[in-house]
């Protein structure tokens, strides 16, 4: 029998705000020491009361747009009840009744094609502490910093199918959170975490199977071997009768490579959700609703139309464009700058991925100012700076955003020389001590020249026109 | 036995105690419960900073009973005041001796209310969300209210005035044009007597709601007994609120960060569990079980949902009321002492909110003077105060 996997996601992303969600503590803890950002409301110590920070609401509402969601226009917080040392309330303040953000609609595309995936809803919620376990004296200290930095909890329908899919759901995710600027989204530093939920149903049937939640996941290739693992698992029990399949919480161990149960539904503690009394329902009026949405970014699709028929970009280099914002923000800013597209996109997906390549950066870590490169790009396309040096320039761009272009070459000599004089006393030295390129020139071997030009380049440190350069060089080896 | 924990003298001629479910910094704030045995907070309650700032001086805190839900304080770590065979409240005595002008305390189940009208005291809890709870023990967010206990009704109100106004630390505070609606007074021209809530009262408090009733007549008042079935169902509901948000808020002292930890356990969930059984008392381990029950997903829509609903009915029926009178007249507690056999019952709290859970579960202010209580409107504290100060007048 052939079988289909279903699969639901839970996705939390933290929010890029510069506050927690209650207090005004550094919502930025990746890196920091230990309980550096906490104060007496995220410790949840006695008598500090909570005050939304309108921010979340804003990112909460523009990630929900993002997601072709609707938008509660009242939206509540509650109180989920669990003892756990790194929860210091034993409360986390999270939307269960009215959550931000409802049926929403995100479409991926796999080698399969395009597919929707409906999203259940957004709500917003605190994170917790985080433990950290000395096994040497065999305690466990607490650190607080994360406490209250705020979370969204994208949840989705059932409605992905394979490991392809939930990858290319989340780099959606990723992509249209950044695109609004409301997330990192990065698994690797914790502000995307993911829940997967799975069963495994005979291909065709409309009823589903059992399902196991995978908590906490926060790799993508762990995700892709979990999924695989645990669709294994669940069609080997069906078919073998190997084990009896119940609706549990699973833990994947990565390395081992496979899943252990963890709690069953049965024992799954009761959250005790009710409307938390010192949060007032946050009523998001026309005003605040159509603020948001004329703050919204061009979406993904709508740039790579716009790059290919009105810019004129090839339908390649669009697509390269678009996977990031921030490659797509350095563009649109160089191009005004220089007037070239060809010239930006050009300069952007080959130099500047060139440099993020060999510094092992994502694109997304692009932090070059755009219009310094379209500074930069006009230089080398009005030949006042050769293209080596061009890619010089860049490379020391991509260190220090205060560079201007044009003064960096002037003080550093990257300035193209005008001066034909020196050009032919170099060209004049290169031909005499060179001779043997200058007769299998003459020879009839013209890719012999590129010797002699090589030579010339590199003593004029790439300062020349190439084709002054060639003409010269051409014109003194007739002399001879 | 303590009644109280005396701070150094201040200046300032108006002086003041705060119960112990206000945060202070320099003094340790207990809650009454050993749980918090020796807590002293890293910031003080705001309505503190804003006495300090107008020059009331604090000269000490008073006890409560643990985390304020029982009948006078009887059941604080540090034991319950008994005199003569009749339990007392620390706040209301330490008033009734004069040694301070006034108090401030946390409204939470009424113990303040019930202190009041036993021992002839005046008492003001404001309408919900005038005064910041910002600093405060939280126990049932969604209805204690900062509120001020004194001799005379002049003296609750200015306290009163020096407290109330809007704070942004406390999500639930009101804007302060809502807030300065209190500043209009309106005559009180038209009180309701609400028969379903005489059920139970021992002969001495009648004779008081009698007395007070006189009074209002003989000033032109009128004074008219309704028939209401809806209010006194509150404290059904409010039981539900209340522990529901109690078991909630009390679930964080849970021995790992601060407070009483257990000496011997093996691993966390010992801890939790043994920390929690030493250092609570039975009333709000009963309140805390019964908070979890009414919360449980299986409860949830029967009971604690209910409950909610109740409560917009219940303040429904009370803007009905106040569409023909001004104010409601009612007992704040079933008799004037409190004796051994009520000791006993672990109860009998819930017994007595019957008569303060309309106000708390409202949000609506509550005067107690000459032991019997009103109920107002949104923003008639000073309205009622001002009814209150002639009362006390025509008693003397
Ligand atoms: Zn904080």
């Amino acid at each position: 029998m052939k079988y289909e996997t279903v699969i639901g996601l839970e996705v939390h992303v933290e929010l890029a705000t510069k506050s927690k969600i209650f207090c005004s503590c550094s919502a930025h803890s990746y890196g920091a020491e230990p309980n550096a950002h906490v104060c007496p409301a995220c410790c949840g110590m006695p008598g500090m009361l909570p005050v939304v920070n309108k921010r979340v609401v804003d990112y909460g509402m523009k990630a929900g747009m993002m997601l072709n969601c609707h938008i509660n226009r009242t939206t509540t917080f509650d109180k989920k009840s669990y003892y756990y040392p790194d929860l210091p309330a034993a409360y986390q303040t999270t939307q269960w009744f009215a959550p931000v953000a409802v049926n929403g609609l995100v479409e991926i595309e796999t080698s399969k094609g395009k597919k929707s995936i409906r999203i259940k809803q957004i709500h917003m919620e605190e994170d917790a502490g985080k433990l950290v376990h000395d096994i040497r004296e065999d305690t466990t200290h607490v650190d607080f910093n994360r406490t209250s930095v705020p979370l969204i909890e994208i949840v989705s329908q059932p409605d992905l199918s394979s490991a392809e899919e939930v990858e290319a759901y989340l780099d959606r995710l990723k992509n249209l959170l950044r695109y609004a600027k409301v997330a990192e989204c990065e698994m690797a530093h914790g502000t995307m975490r993911c829940d997967v939920n799975l069963s495994v149903r005979p291909e065709g049937s409309d009823k589903l199977g059992v399902r196991t939640e995978m908590k906490n996941m926060n790799s993508i290739e762990a995700i892709k071997r979990a999924i695989e693992y645990e669709t294994a698992r669940h069609i080997d029990a069906i078919e073998h009768n190997t084990e009896v399949l119940v609706q549990e919480t699973r833990r994947w161990d990565d390395i081992k490579g496979k899943s252990f149960a963890m709690r069953s539904k049965e024992t799954a503690g009761d959250y005790r959700y009710f409307p938390d009394p010192n949060v007032m329902p946050v009523v998001i009026d026309d005003e605040w609703f159509n603020s948001i949405k004329a703050s919204l970014p061009e979406f993904p699709e709508v740039k790579r139309a716009r790059y290919i028929n009105e810019i004129g970009l090839s339908e390649y280099d669009a697509d390269q464009l678009i996977k990031s914002i921030a490659i797509c923000e350095c563009f649109e800013s160089a191009y005004a700058e220089c007037g070239s597209a060809k010239d930006s996109a050009n300069w952007l997906l080959s130099e500047c991925m060139n440099i993020l390549n060999s510094r092992q950066m994502s694109y997304d870590m692009l932090d070059v100012d755009g219009k310094a490169l379209g500074k930069l790009i006009k230089l080398v396309s009005e030949g006042k700076v050769g293209r080596a040096n061009g890619k010089k320039i860049l490379a020391d761009m991509f260190d220090n955003r205060d560079i201007d272009p044009e003064t960096y070459a002037k003080e550093n000599g990257y300035i193209v020389s005008n001066d034909t004089s020196l050009i032919e006393k170099v060209a004049k030295e290169a031909i005499a001590s060179n001779p043997r390129a200058v007769n299998d020139f003459k020879s009839g071997k013209e890719k012999a020249i590129m010797a002699l030009f090589g030579a010339c380049m590199k003593q004029l440190k790439g300062n020349c026109d190439p084709n002054t350069l060639k003409e010269i060089l051409i014109a003194e080896i007739n002399k001879i | 036995m303590k009644k109280y924990t005396v701070k150094t003298q201040t200046q300032s001629t108006a002086k003041f105690v705060a119960d112990d479910m206000i945060l202070t910094k320099d003094i340790p704030t207990c809650a009454g419960s050993k749980m918090l045995d020796g807590y002293v907070s890293l910031f003080e309650a705001e309505v503190l900073t804003r006495l300090a700032d107008k020059g009331y001086g604090l000269a000490g805190k008073t006890d409560v009973g643990e985390f304020s839900i029982d009948l006078l304080g009887e059941t604080s770590y540090n034991g319950a005041i008994i005199e003569d065979g009749v339990l007392k409240n620390a706040t209301a005595s330490v008033i009734k001796d004069g040694e301070v002008d006034f108090a401030i305390t946390l409204d939470v189940n009424g113990s303040v209310r019930r202190a009041a009208a036993q021992d002839g005291l005046v008492s003001i809890k404001p309408t919900y969300g005038t005064v910041s709870r910002f600093g405060t023990i939280p126990v049932v967010c969604s209805g204690e209210t900062v509120s001020v206990m004194a001799k005379t009704a002049d003296l609750c109100k200015e306290a009163l005035s020096a407290i109330a106004g809007h704070d942004d630390k406390d999500g639930t505070s009101l804007p302060q044009s809502e807030i300065d609606k209190t500043k209009t007074e309106k005559e009180i021209r038209k009180v309701a007597v609400l028969s379903s809530m005489l059920k139970g009262v021992d002969g001495k408090v009648s004779e008081k709601l009698n007395n007070v009733c006189e009074i209002l007549r003989k000033n032109g008042i009128e004074v008219t007994e309704i028939d209401d079935s809806v209010i006194a169902l509150s404290s059904a509901y409010w039981a539900v609120l209340m522990s529901a948000e109690c078991c909630n808020n009390v679930s964080k002292y849970d021995g790992v960060k601060y407070g009483y930890r257990a000496q011997n356990f093996m691993g966390i969930d010992e801890l939790y569990t043994n920390s929690r059984t030493e250092a609570f008392g039975f009333l709000l381990k009963s309140t805390i079980l019964l908070g979890s029950e009414t919360l449980s997903t299986a409860n949830y829509v029967k009971i604690y949902d209910k409950a909610l609903r109740m409560r917009r009915v219940i303040v429904e029926e009370f803007a009905k009321i106040f569409a023909s009178y001004d104010v409601v007249l009612m007992p704040a507690c079933s008799a004037f002492a409190y004796g051994e056999e009520d000791m006993k019952n672990t109860y009998k709290a819930y017994e007595e909110n019957f008569y303060t859970a309309p106000a708390s579960i409202t949000g609506l202010p509550a005067v107690v003077v000459g032991g019997v209580q009103f109920v107002g409107n949104a923003f008639s504290e000073n309205s009622m105060l001002s009814l209150a100060a002639i009362i006390e007048k025509e008693g003397k």
